[in-house]
């Protein structure tokens, strides 16, 4: 009955602006994603010090480098995100280039650290308390970093087929909440694994 | 099909054969994106559940309607509990009211479809291919080991009672990823309903403008991003624990089963008003229409459903007071399940001073909004009473806590969802239900639910624990189980009087029209059924109740509204 | 059934029919009764508890007369009557004073409900354990319950004994609360709240019951495939039933010649790698204690009574009265089967 719809009085709110869809789901998606983390680290802080047998915490190095690279990839991923806005597409697949390597050699670092702790230190998931935390928090952070640098790897893909433009940086951005989302979580991972549990 | 070369005149006119006109529909079904279209397949996919578990209910009653009874043996007995409430939970009570939200959400905001489409049929799949899952579990629960076997760890599944030492076989892994798949799609659909409400709204439609269906599903789907994703963490620890051998509820190796009980619980409290606030939604849209009165004190309204998502959240224990907390730990617990007591009971009041002074109009959907009102009185009123710690330390997993859930869940919920179907069912289909049927229906079940669940009351006070498939004859509590079993037929009975009319209907209704019911939100200005994009231009509004301005040019609501 | 027991039975169900004018009925009985109502209160913890839920109930009582009395005006003074249905009625939109006063209200009565429960939550749980009190290890079993008296030197299974505790004498019985598998819950509605029994998480409750006699109550949390038959049995003694009760318990198994064919198959039969028959060499723990199974009434966790028949049936194969118990059937001869029920007749 389109004849209500017609006469229903228009009243024009002129400035009639509504948030972006895709931020509001990547915002929704990021309090869910973190109740998860916050569920394993409630665990992991628990669990601490509860193990009936070795080894414990004390086998970690804290992995500084790996910290760096990842908490600097949300800088040139930022810096990413400006070059698209502006239009500067070269210097938009550079940085998001980098970004991407700074997340590869996190997660090399994070394997590196893995074959140390189950081939030399004899921890496995399945060893004690602490492994089962430990594996299953930082390997839960792990999983995040893949899925987004399979992301951050599409991305990259269209970019170099030139199919990435200047009105898609809405969406960058949105995919970048995703990111920064990852570097955020790590802090608290980091904090709670190698500084409180240790 | 055959001769593409030879076209004969007339067959392509020729309506396609009849088996693949039913092929191309169901394809169009099955591929759809559409909001109307999932959220008819979610009802549809509930109901049909809500028939599967009440026939496990029912076969429970059968086996405790006498002591000692052999109907079944206690191993399918605790498969029939377990299965029964978490089908209901799961696949009656979440999709039903997701379906709800994804049928009006878009219609009542003046969108033309959710945010995210194709998010929302994924999210639809997602869920649906979980409950195949846990049914799977009939057939493959023991894999080659012999025959199926479903889950029987109870809906709250404590460790260690699902370590691989007391639960062998795969059951309980179906089980907990059935739940893991279902809570990434009600993840999507959440996320959908929210950028929807945020987003997608059509010019004018201010938050505070808003039905309060629309605010509900807001706050609902807020609550479950940080409810259901809790479960979704503590189903991938127990699987760790099951299939690589972790030790999270592993309690000979330093494991804790109370930290799984607060882990159930962190999802499971706000778990119940996620699937409660969505029937509070129907109610607000219901009870003002056939009143004709405007809802009292909506902002009041909007208020305390953010005030229940809050103080629920910090609700949780109130199921554990038995398990041994600290006994500030336990006053605290009851402070907070207390507290929700207050906006529930504004909530309440509200809809009773929306009823004063109107015309009440008593059709099938509002009897049973009505019979909401009273029952959830009751059920809130049986919740403070187990929320008194040390009271609730004779209740707990006795009949009396099941008699209170169902009072909300039955009483509360399923009625809100019945009122629902009563009062959309014209809008999806254009076809009217049956009133006839209808009050059929409203008593039948309004009488069955009665004399099951408030006997149930009764049990529990004498003693009678749950989950037990059989019990002593010299207890006292043979009579009182007999007129339960009876009660659940008479629901039994009323449930196929309704599916019937569902049907029936939809062959034979009387037609519909725009607006049966003389309403006021957007979705009663397009047509019965609504067509693909909803509306033909988008609508404009200036006040919570578009079609009243309309309908009544010279007493606006804009002129009023706060 | 015995007369009594009918009257017990009568008089629980009257007390279900008239529940709701309950608040004016004091506590129906002090004694034991065959259904463990929480209505009929026989200890400190059950009483204080069944006082506070009478003071409860008349605060929601209340609040439910109020409210569905205003449901019942209102469906019946507002509904739409025939011709002047026509009109809208007047559209009121809400009211600041009317909102305030009923949340303000509730308030209050949340702050006196929430005063009057915590006073009990601490009176029950915190109250310190006299000198006097009888220590009890309560241990849970898939699905059987394990009694240790530490101090008495006795362990025993499913029925527990205490002694009454007097007003002038207080003994009350602490119950220390371990499980041996999964969750389980102690319940005897008419002595106490219930408290679980959770592996690696030890728990604590009381009781100080005054009439002897039987109290039964079962496992109230799902613990497997037999929990509804995980019942309870608490035999509230005088002491000096209690004292001659411990007496026997703390005694050597009999050793009676005229049994020693069963005793032979016990010991030469897998029964000796689960049970216990303390002064042979049967130590196995994880089934209940045998050596004084004939002061039990019941067995398999009240599965059954404890009659010769019974054994027999039981030992042939424990799922005729509990399938899924965790006794596996033993393939034994009838002949063995009769040997062995001869010699468990023996074990007072
Ligand atoms: C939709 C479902 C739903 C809803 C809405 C509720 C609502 C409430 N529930 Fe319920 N509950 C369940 C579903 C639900 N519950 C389920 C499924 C279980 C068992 C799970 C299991 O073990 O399997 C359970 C178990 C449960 C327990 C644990 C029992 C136990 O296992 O020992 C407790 C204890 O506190 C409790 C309390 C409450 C309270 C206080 C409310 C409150 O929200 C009620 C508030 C409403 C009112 C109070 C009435 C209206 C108010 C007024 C008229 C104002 C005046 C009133 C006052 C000031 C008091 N519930
Ligand atoms: C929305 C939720 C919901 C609903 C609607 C119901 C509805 C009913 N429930 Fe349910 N129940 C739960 C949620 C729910 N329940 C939960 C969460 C538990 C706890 C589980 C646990 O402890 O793990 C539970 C446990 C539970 C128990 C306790 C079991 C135990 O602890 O031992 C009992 C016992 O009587 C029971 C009975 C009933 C009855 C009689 C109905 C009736 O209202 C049902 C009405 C009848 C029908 C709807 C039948 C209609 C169908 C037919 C007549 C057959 C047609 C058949 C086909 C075509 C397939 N329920
Ligand atoms: C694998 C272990 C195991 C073996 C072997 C075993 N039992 Fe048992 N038995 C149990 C368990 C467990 C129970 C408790 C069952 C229950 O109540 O659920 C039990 C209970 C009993 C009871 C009842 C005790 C009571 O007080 O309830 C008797 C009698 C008994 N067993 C006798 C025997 C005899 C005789 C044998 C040898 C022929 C035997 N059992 C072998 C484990 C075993
Ligand atoms: Cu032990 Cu239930
Ligand atoms: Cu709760």
């Amino acid at each position: 009955m389109s004849a209500i719809q017609n006469s229903i009085p228009i009243f024009a709110d002129e400035n009639w602006r509504l948030p972006s869809r895709g931020r509001v789901g990547m915002f929704s998606l990021i309090i869910g994603e973190s109740a998860i983390f916050t569920i394993f680290v409630v665990a992991y802080i628990y669990y601490i010090g509860r193990s009936v047998s070795g080894p414990t915490p004390q086998i970690l190095d804290i992995p500084i480098f790996n910290t760096v690279c990842l908490l600097s990839s949300s800088l040139t991923i930022w810096l990413a995100e400006h070059a698209i806005e502006r239009g500067c597409m070269h210097a938009f697949a550079a940085w998001w280039a980098l970004t991407m390597a700074l997340g590869i050699v996190f997660i090399a670092g994070t394997a590196q650290e893995w074959t140390r702790l189950i081939l030399h230190e004899g921890l496995t998931i399945r060893t004690n308390l602490f492994g089962t935390t430990f594996y299953s928090l930082v390997g839960l952070h792990a999983t995040h970093v893949v899925v987004g640098l399979i992301m951050l790897s599409l991305v990259l893909l269209f970019t170099l087929l030139g199919r990435v433009e200047q009105r898609h940086a809405e969406r960058i951005q949105v995919l970048s909440l995703y990111w920064h989302f990852v570097d955020a979580v790590w802090v608290v991972v980091f904090t709670v694994v190698y500084i409180v549990g240790r | 099909m055959a001769d593409h070369t030879l076209p004969i005149p007339g067959a392509i006119t020729a309506a396609p054969s009849r088996g693949a006109a039913l092929l191309e529909w169901l394809h169009g079904w099955v591929v759809t994106v559409d909001h109307k279209r999932l959220g008819i397949l979610y009802v549809v996919y509930a109901i049909f559940f809500l028939l599967v578990a009440g026939a496990e209910a029912l076969a429970m009653r059968i086996q405790l309607a006498i002591p000692g009874n052999h109907f079944v043996g206690p191993e399918t007995y605790n498969e029939l509990f377990t299965m029964h409430g978490t089908t209901m939970v799961f696949l009656v009570g979440m999709p039903i009211l997701f379906g709800f939200a994804n049928y009006l959400v878009p219609l009542m905001v003046g969108a033309r479809d959710m945010a995210f489409p194709r998010l929302n049929a994924f999210s639809f799949w997602l869920t649906a291919f979980g409950g195949l899952l846990l049914y799977f579990s009939f057939i493959g629960g023991f894999g080659l080991y012999g025959m199926g076997n479903a889950p029987d760890v109870g809906w709250f599944a404590y460790a260690p009672l699902t370590a691989k030492a007391f639960s062998p076989g795969h059951n309980t892994d179906y089980w907990a990823l059935s739940l893991i798949v279902m809570g990434f799609g009600t993840l999507g659909t959440a996320i959908n309903i929210i950028a929807t409400t945020l987003s997608m709204r059509c010019r004018g439609m201010t938050l505070f403008r808003m039905p309060l269906f629309v605010w509900l599903m807001l706050v609902v789907s807020g609550l479950t991003l940080i409810t259901i994703t809790p479960l979704t963490a503590a189903q991938i620890m127990l699987l760790i624990d099951r299939y690589v051998g972790g030790h999270f509820f592993d309690t000979q190796s330093g494991g804790s089963a109370v930290v799984w009980i607060h882990f159930f619980w962190i999802f499971g409290h706000p778990e119940v008003y996620v699937l409660v606030m969505p029937a509070f939604g129907i109610a607000s849209e219901i009870i003002p229409v056939f009143s004709r009165k405007a809802i009292f004190g909506y902002p009041a309204m909007v208020a305390a459903s953010v005030g229940i998502a809050f103080v629920s959240l910090g609700v949780w224990a109130h199921h554990m007071f038995t398990v041994g907390m600290t006994s500030v730990g336990n006053a605290f617990f009851v402070l907070s399940t207390m507290m929700v007591g207050i906006p529930t009971g504004i909530k309440i009041f509200n809809w009773l001073a929306t009823m004063w002074g109107g015309k009440i109009r008593f059709a099938t959907p509002m009897l049973f909004a009505t019979g909401f009102l009273f029952q959830f009185l009751i059920a809130g009123l049986t919740g403070i009473m187990l929320s008194v710690a040390p009271w609730d330390w004779q209740l707990h997993n006795s009949y009396f806590v099941i008699a209170h859930f169902h009072y909300v869940l039955v009483g509360g919920i399923v009625f809100c969802i019945f009122a629902a179907i009563y009062y959309w069912y014209p809008k999806a289909t254009g076809r009217m239900l049956s009133e006839t049927l209808g009050h059929w229906h409203f008593w039948l079940f309004l009488i069955g639910f009665h004399i099951t669940f408030d006997t149930m009351h009764l049990v529990g006070i004498l003693g009678m624990p749950r989950s037990i498939y059989t019990y002593e004859a010299d207890r006292g509590w043979n009579t009182l189980n007999m007129i339960i079993s009876a009660g659940g037929m008479i629901q039994g009975i009323a449930v196929l009087i309704f599916a019937w009319n569902l049907i029936d209907s939809f062959l034979h209704g009387k037609e519909a029209g725009n607006d049966p019911w003389d309403a006021w939100t957007l979705e009663w200005s397009t047509p019965s059924p609504p067509p693909a994009y909803n509306f033909g231009a988008d609508p404009v509004v200036r006040s919570r109740r578009p079609l009243w301005d309309l309908k009544h040019p010279n007493d606006p609501d804009w002129k009023y509204e706060q | 059934m015995q007369p009594g027991r009918r009257l017990c039975l009568f008089r629980s169900r009257l007390c279900a029919l008239c529940l709701p004018c309950l608040c004016a009925v004091p506590a129906l009985a002090q004694g034991p009764q065959a259904t463990p109502s929480i209505l009929a209160p026989a200890s400190t913890p059950a009483h204080e508890i069944y006082n506070l839920s009478l003071f409860v109930l008349l605060i929601t009582g209340s609040i439910f007369a109020v409210v569905a009395g205003l449901l019942a005006y209102v469906v019946v003074r507002f509904r739409a009557r025939g011709p002047d249905a026509e009109h809208e009625p007047p559209q009121i939109y809400g009211s600041t004073q009317v909102e305030l006063a009923w949340t303000v209200i509730p308030v209050l009565i949340v702050v006196v409900l929430f005063l009057t429960t915590a006073r009990i939550i601490f009176a029950i749980q915190d109250a310190p354990e006299p000198k006097s009190a009888l220590d009890v290890t309560v241990i849970g079993h898939q699905f059987w319950w394990e009694f240790r008296y530490p101090k008495l030197n006795i362990v025993t299974a499913n029925e527990l004994h205490i002694p009454a505790s007097t007003r002038g004498a207080p003994e009350p019985t602490y119950l220390h609360l371990l499980s041996a598998d999964v969750d389980h819950s102690f319940w005897v509605p008419q002595l106490a709240g219930k408290t679980d029994l959770i592996p690696n998480h030890p728990n604590e409750m009381w009781l100080d019951p005054r009439a002897p006699g039987l109290y039964v109550g079962q496992c109230a949390q799902f613990c497997g495939v037999e929990h509804a038959k995980m019942l309870i049995r608490v035999y509230v003694d005088t002491p000096q039933q209690f004292d001659s009760w411990a007496e026997n318990q703390q005694r050597l198994a009999v050793d009676d010649s005229a049994a020693l064919a069963g005793r032979e198959v016990f010991e030469s039969q897998a029964c000796v790698n689960c049970h216990t028959i303390v002064g042979t060499p049967a130590h196995g723990t994880f089934g209940p204690d045998l050596t004084h199974l004939m002061s039990r009434a019941t067995i398999g966790a009240g599965a059954a009574a404890n009659t010769p028949e019974n054994l027999h049936a039981w030992i042939e194969d424990p799922g005729t009265f509990k399938p899924g118990a965790l006794m596996p059937a033993m393939q034994l001869s009838n002949q063995q089967v009769n040997e062995l029920v001869a010699y468990l007749s023996t074990l007072h």
